[in-house]
């Protein structure tokens, strides 16, 4: 196969990368070589889609009609402006043609999210049962966040999504913008819309996962379904509805603040309006922001992980400041002894083989849960070093590697478009 | 099945002066394919999405059959939107792919077997019912999509653009196969693009709108034939139309070097705004290549010269007296006509050909308003 790049190749990208040139865009994506591929579970799409190696890192690569492609691209440049959690596109290739002149497909690039896990390879590694659960709530999450800054989907679903671990949650990712729409805000039909168009394709989700025995039959796919609807619309009204009380009742000002802070959302503009008489407030958010906890720890320390990573690490920071009786100290040259003294040492316990493992945040996450246990066994305070050590030795090898995770051969990937990994025990 | 009315329909968008769509009249028939078409901008995107209840409607009303949805949520309204998500689950059957919402709805076992054998008979799709979508060709599988929204039965069927990401291909045949399932299905069906061959080829009716307002709505010849302004004339047909603005005198607009005679009555209806021009429209295919010197014939300087074997088109220009080109846009641009010629008599670049407007064939619109001039 010949490596000569077609004529009048058209690269848009915001992140030129040389290497992009090298890849064999003169052949359809459905017949890439093994060697060029990334051996990575896809999720159901109606279009072709190929990971593939590029400068070290790992793409994807999708071919669709041209005017949908820059469309979607410019979305998802938007989207990343804005700090949407999506993923960031790299570019659109436009005039590929076959050696035989045939012209072929535009395709859209984007970076593969490292540590990421689409919901096929979480569901076929027997995870813990309330899998189902927490990926749910994190999906609502992110239909919130979305809909919060205007952005209407169009095709909410497990394969249009990301997860990333997040403490012992999950952190979701949109990954396919191509049928969303950016407004200034929502009407409620689209919200609404969008809401069913999500329930109904995830619990078609679930019952295709069961039909392939990738999940027990017992498991209420329609229940699942309905509980995405349910969490969304709690977390919606939490976020946005007005609440009145009397002018006495001022501490509930910051109740509400703090309700909020607590679901990991800051206030950026909250509505206060008084009746004729002056006697009843009511208060409604206008702005909120995600990212409340992350956000701190990322002033604090210069770490930039995920909402309940965060909050776990910061409470571990409290403690470390209570621990030490610093509570009267700035809190960032607490924050600086804590990250220099427990926080990295921890984390470079970690030899260099098993980093592939778990991003660093999530490593100490299980560390902190690690030397909980140990403490709880052995009936005293195991200090962190000796807890590191036990982890590094009796945990951490025998975590699957989710930097990019592998389960299937890159050969197997021509014979099936949408592979789930062979199941695999935690 | 259901008709569905648009009663001066509105869409505001926050923050804006000019509606996006602006009091809107469309009533669409029991069983009718309505195409709403028009350029990027026009409202026609935003109507269908009003109709599906994602966009607010700020003034009037939406009706499905006798009832009013303007309040309505989306997934009350009874209709389905097409080829939004058609991605096929692997594991499933044929029949559990276009059967597995029935089954969300607590539909009965037998009854989601029925309408999905009824709606794998019309999609020819019987065979594969207990196959796997990866046994599938590219086009069956966009028909088991279909039948997803068939199995629905719904009142209305809503399509916005749902060949814009199919390669040019298999577009066509798409295209072909919607509209001759639609006309086997009979469900009334509201279909949005900006492809005007698209509208053409597959609407029973056509709505052309352009900066939020209904411009005409007519069967696809009504277009054609008596497009109702300028907008609509250049935007209706492929190649476009060739349309110019020129001054009359004594009865004659002044075209280029020729004279083309202008129905009495046309002349006395033109207005003050007019200024005493005439918008003249004729199409490629209402020209005919005559003798120089024949009445009323124009004088087109050969530019280029397309052949596509069964037709042939010459780009050109029309020259006044002073050798400056005329007000003339076309298809190809401004300043250039496009005329369908015999494709076994083709002109040389730069020859000079006479051509002449069929009888009949000749638009007239107000150069002020651009509005058509109904004439006898």
């Amino acid at each position: 196969m010949s490596q000569r790049p077609p004529a009048r190749l058209q690269i848009t990208t915001a992140a030129p990368d040389p290497a992009l040139l090298d890849l064999p865009w003169h052949v359809p994506l459905e017949d890439w070589p093994a060697e060029t591929l990334a051996a990575l579970p896809r999720g159901i799409s109606r279009h072709i889609v190929r990971f593939a190696r590029l400068s070290g890192r790992v793409i994807a690569v999708k071919e669709i009609g041209e005017t949908v492609a820059y469309r979607e691209y410019e979305l998802l440049r938007q989207l990343s402006r804005i700090d949407v959690p999506s993923v960031d596109p790299i570019g659109v290739i436009t005039g590929r043609t076959a050696p035989d002149g045939e012209p072929l497909e535009a395709v859209l690039i984007t970076e593969h999210l490292s540590f990421s896990l689409p919901y096929r390879a979480l569901f076929s590694q027997s995870l813990r049962p309330d899998t189902a659960t927490r990926l749910i709530d994190a999906l609502a999450v992110l239909m919130v966040r979305l809909h919060l800054i205007g952005f209407y989907w169009g095709d909410v679903s497990l394969s249009n999504t990301l997860f990333r671990r997040d403490a012992e949650t999950f952190a979701a990712y949109l990954v396919d913008a191509e049928t969303g729409d950016l407004h200034d805000r929502l009407t409620d039909g689209q919200r609404a819309y969008d809401l069913e168009v999500a329930r109904v394709n995830i619990i078609g989700e679930l019952m295709d996962l069961q039909a392939g025995d990738f999940l027990e039959e017992e498991v209420d796919a329609v229940a699942i379904g309905a509980m995405l609807v349910e969490r969304y619309s709690e977390l919606w009204t939490a976020l946005t509805d007005a609440e009145s009380f009397t002018l006495g009742e001022r501490w509930r000002f910051q109740a509400r603040i703090q309700r909020l802070n607590d679901l990991g959302f800051d206030v950026g503009e909250l509505d206060i309006t008084t009746d004729v008489d002056g006697t009843t407030v009511s208060i409604q958010p206008k702005v909120v922001d995600a990212g409340h906890h992350s956000r701190r720890l990322m002033r604090l320390t210069g770490l930039d992980v995920q909402e309940n990573q965060a909050r776990r690490l910061l409470n571990d920071l409290d403690a470390f400041r209570a621990a030490t009786d610093r509570q009267n100290e700035d809190e960032s040259f607490v924050a600086h002894d804590w990250l220099t003294g427990i926080f990295e040492p921890a984390v470079r316990a970690v030899p260099r083989e098993l980093r592939l493992k778990l991003e660093p945040a999530q490593v100490f996450h299980e560390l902190l849960d690690h030397r909980w246990y140990l403490s709880q066994q052995q009936g005293r305070d195991v200090p962190m070093t000796e807890a590191a050590q036990s982890y590094v030795r009796d945990i951490l090898p025998y975590r699957p590697d989710e930097q990019a995770i592998l389960g299937v051969s890159a050969a197997d990937l021509h014979e099936d478009a949408d592979v789930v990994p062979a199941p695999r025990r935690d | 099945m259901a008709t569905v009315t648009f009663d001066n329909a509105t869409r505001v968008y926050p923050g804006t002066e000019r509606p996006a769509v602006d009091a809107l009249n469309l009533h669409v028939e029991d069983g009718e394919f309505l195409v709403l078409v028009g350029p990027s901008g026009c409202g026609k995107s935003t109507s269908l999405r009003m109709l599906a209840g994602l966009e607010d409607v700020n003034a009037g009303r939406i009706l499905i059959g006798d009832r009013d949805v303007t309040d309505v949520q989306p997934k009350d309204r009874d209709i389905a939107m097409v080829f939004q998500n058609y991605a096929l689950y692997p594991h499933m059957t044929v029949a559990d792919n276009m059967g597995f919402a029935l089954k969300i709805a607590g539909t009965q076992k037998s009854e989601i077997r029925s309408r999905v054998e009824e709606a794998a008979k019309i999609l020819d799709l019987t065979e594969y019912l207990d196959r796997k979508p990866k046994a599938l060709s590219g086009g069956q599988r966009q028909r088991v999509a279909m039948g997803r929204a068939i199995v629905r039965q719904p009142q209305v069927f809503l399509m916005d653009e749902p060949l814009s990401n199919l390669d040019a291909k298999l577009r066509v045949q798409t295209r072909t196969q919607i509209a001759s399932l639609q006309r086997r299905l009979g469900v009334t069906t509201v279909y949005v693009t900006h492809d005007q061959t698209e509208a053409l080829t597959m609407g029973d009716r056509i709505a052309v709108l352009k900066d939020g307002l209904l411009q005409q709505v007519g069967t696809p010849r009504d277009m054609y034939d008596t497009p109702k302004n300028v907008f609509v004339a250049g935007f209706i047909g492929s190649p476009a139309m060739n349309i110019g603005t020129f001054p009359v005198l004594e009865g004659y607009a002044q075209v280029g070097k020729a004279r083309i005679a202008v129905p009495r009555d046309v002349v006395t209806g033109l207005t003050a705004e007019d200024k005493g021009h005439v918008t003249i429209g004729f199409r490629p295919e209402s020209l005919d290549v005559v003798p120089q010197g024949t009445p009323d014939a124009i004088p087109v300087e050969v530019n280029l010269v397309e052949e596509l074997g069964s037709d042939a088109f010459v780009y050109g220009s029309l020259t006044n007296e002073f050798g400056a080109a005329a007000t003339v846009h076309s298809g190809a641009g401004d300043a250039q006509v496009v005329v369908r010629v015999d494709p076994r008599q083709v002109p040389a670049k730069g020859e000079t050909i006479w051509v002449r407007i069929r009888t009949g064939e000749q638009h007239l619109f107000h150069a002020g308003s651009g509005e058509r001039i109904s004439h006898v």
